[in-house]
């Protein structure tokens, strides 16, 4: 594993859902930032969701739309008065088209300090294979 | 005696830009005093209490490191993205690397009685006033 701790790390904001894919649902609608990397057996993404628990975080996948929904607890703002603020908190969502040559029966998810993982392992059939020249 | 003015209009703009430039500082402001620097925080009021929070998602616990001292609050940390070294990368957007952030509230803190809460990568600071900054009744002979 590599991993680069050197540089300091620039302050941006979240980035909210536009008009265009406005919701129903009442609230704030984030999109967590997501590095998708694929290995040989399996597709890995790594989406960061600060506030969300782990029974908070709701996984999809139909008809090859991952869907992850995660919701943040606002009952915790109730009792406070904003003082001064620089980012604002709602719940995030975001969709992925995932290729046919995943596994869909065997996907699993892990979440630690509000960074989810979702790990999607590919099709026997799509694994790489390396063809020897004889 | 006349004075010539080579541009009245450049003159003005020049002093509102100026005027400008001095106003969009913090010098002026209300703005904590690291401000635009990693993490960006939220700042509360909880009766005599200020409860700052920040985002920090994928920073571990042990990584952190928070200190009060008078009326100055710093966060500090890494904050590491791990990647496979086998893997291709086809997005990414998360960012990885150190961050030092201090804050000046506007009371002194009582640094005895900070605590710190970290769940689900959200730093949680609860920094109770100091007893000399809290408002005192006074009664009236």
């Amino acid at each position: 594993m590599v991993s680069q701790v050197t540089q300091e790390v620039a302050p941006r904001g979240k980035r909210e859902l536009t008009q265009a894919d406005e919701r129903t649902e009442a609230g704030k609608f984030f999109s967590p930032y997501t590095d998708i990397q694929e290995t040989e057996r399996a597709v890995i993404v790594t989406m960061e969701m600060p506030g969300v628990g782990k029974d908070a975080i709701d996984i999809q996948l139909e008809k090859g739309v991952l869907t992850v929904k995660g919701a943040i607890d606002s009952t915790r703002y109730e009792s406070v008065r904003p003082l001064y603020t620089e980012y604002n908190v709602g719940n995030f969502v975001r969709t992925f088209t995932v290729s046919p040559k995943v596994d869909a029966s065997n996907i699993s998810a892990t979440v630690a300090d509000g960074v989810l993982t979702i790990e999607l392992p590919k099709a026997k059939e799509a694994l790489a294979r390396r063809i020897s020249v004889n | 005696m006349v004075i010539r003015v080579r541009d009245p209009f450049a003159t003005l703009l020049g002093l509102q830009r100026s005027m400008e430039s001095v106003m969009g500082s913090d010098w002026f402001g209300s703005r904590t005093s690291g401000s635009g620097a990693f993490p960006l925080l939220n700042v509360f009021t909880d009766g005599d209490d200020f409860v700052v929070e920040a985002e920090l998602p994928g920073v571990k616990k042990e990584d952190l490191d928070v200190q009060v001292r008078g009326d100055t609050l710093r966060i500090q940390g890494k904050k590491a993205v791990a990647h496979d070294e086998s893997a291709s990368i086809h997005r990414r957007e998360r960012a990885a690397g150190q961050f030092d952030r201090t804050v000046t509230l506007p009371d002194e803190i009582d640094s005895a009685k900070v605590s710190a809460e970290y769940h689900d990568g959200v730093l949680t600071l609860r920094l109770p006033r100091a007893e000399s900054a809290k408002p005192r009744t006074v009664a009236i002979n």
